[in-house]
């Protein structure tokens, strides 16, 4: 599949990336980390090699800077709950150790775990539903464990 | 779901274009002749289509100058300004960069000679193929007018055949007459 021009990337996407962002971190801060997901998926977009998956890399870059954003602190946004992230965070190491994975188990193993989204919002991103989703990241857990195991 | 406002959507077009990261950005500019889609690099304008279907437009331009096309008004405001002057008869010269890095070395010769053909003035085919020193070379020289990716910025509405009839414009006619009524060329 070809990439599209970026400007239907960002029609096709923009919407659902909001609203995936406004339940994050609320509307006070969605609308930067919005802004700061499409310019850097412009950044990238020049060193993409096919058009598959995009729906997923977006959420991908837009759960990065959500992460970003609860980790800076603001006095003026209501906070959503914010876990512990100790050392290296979770998501850097999952996306190394799933790198051999198929593409969808793979985005659903980095958005489940690394990212901590919840499966409805996963099977958005990946154009299916919330038990395809939870079936590709439970095949891709399995997958990994069998990948430790040898 | 709230929607992306209006705001948001203008204020992320404009800081793509502002930091950069665009190979074109375009916008629709309304004129009395009808919609023009202006498009511009970073060089200069690019591009300017008659009647333009924006699917179309859009594989167009990603395909010539490269993926990162973006509907951003900002990059687009001197044109839209200088168009809106020329419409309303204030303006005889653009004063805009263009981008023809991707046109062939003749093209760009004859669309060089083309927009020193003044306001108000005609030309024939023949005289402007003269002018890009090519004298034999009239009938390419409309190839290269048929083709003008800037028309109205580069005037190929001023050139004419040499039984002065106004022979054809990748407009429509009725465009090349209205403008060069506009510019008081023909009465």
């Amino acid at each position: 599949m070809t990439l599209p021009p970026f400007e239907r990337f960002y029609d096709e996407h923009r919407e659902e990336i909001y609203a995936f962002l406004v339940r994050r971190l609320g509307r006070g801060r969605a609308e930067d980390a919005f802004q700061e997901t499409f310019l850097r998926a412009l950044r990238a977009y020049p060193k993409l090699r096919h058009g598959e998956h995009l729906r997923a890399w977006a959420y991908t870059i837009a759960s990065r800077i959500a992460i970003d954003e609860h980790r800076r602190p603001r006095a003026d946004a209501e906070l959503p709950e914010l876990e512990a992230l100790d050392g290296r965070p979770a998501f850097a190491q999952l996306e190394h150790l799933a790198d051999e994975l198929p593409p969808t188990e793979r985005a659903a193993v980095v958005l489940r775990y690394g990212y901590d989204l919840d499966y409805a919002d996963i099977g958005a991103a990946l154009g299916s539903n919330a038990t395809a989703a939870r079936q590709a990241a439970s095949a891709g857990i399995r997958r990994l464990r069998r990948k430790e195991v040898q | 779901m709230t929607p992306v406002s209006t705001d948001l959507d203008r204020r992320f077009r404009a800081a793509a274009a502002r930091e950069h990261l665009l190979d074109v950005a375009y916008d629709l500019v309304d004129t009395p002749i009808g919609a023009l889609l202006v498009a511009a690099t970073d060089r200069g304008l690019c591009r300017i289509a008659y009647d333009a279907d924006p699917e179309r437009e859009l594989d167009l331009l990603a395909r010539v100058f490269g993926l990162r096309v973006l509907r951003s008004p900002v990059p687009i405001d001197p044109a839209r300004r200088q168009l809106d002057e020329y419409f309303a008869g204030k303006r005889q010269r653009f004063d805009l960069d263009v981008d023809l890095a991707l046109q062939a070395d003749f093209n760009r010769r004859v669309l060089r000679e083309l927009s020193r053909v003044p306001y108000g003035d005609v030309v024939t085919y023949g005289e402007l193929a003269m002018r890009a020193a090519r004298p034999r070379a009239a009938r390419a020289v409309g190839t290269v007018m048929n083709r003008n990716p800037l028309p109205i910025v580069l005037p190929c509405h001023r050139v004419i055949g040499s039984n002065g009839k106004l022979v054809g414009y990748g407009g429509g006619l009725h465009r090349k007459e209205a403008l060069l009524r506009l510019e008081g060329a023909l009465l």
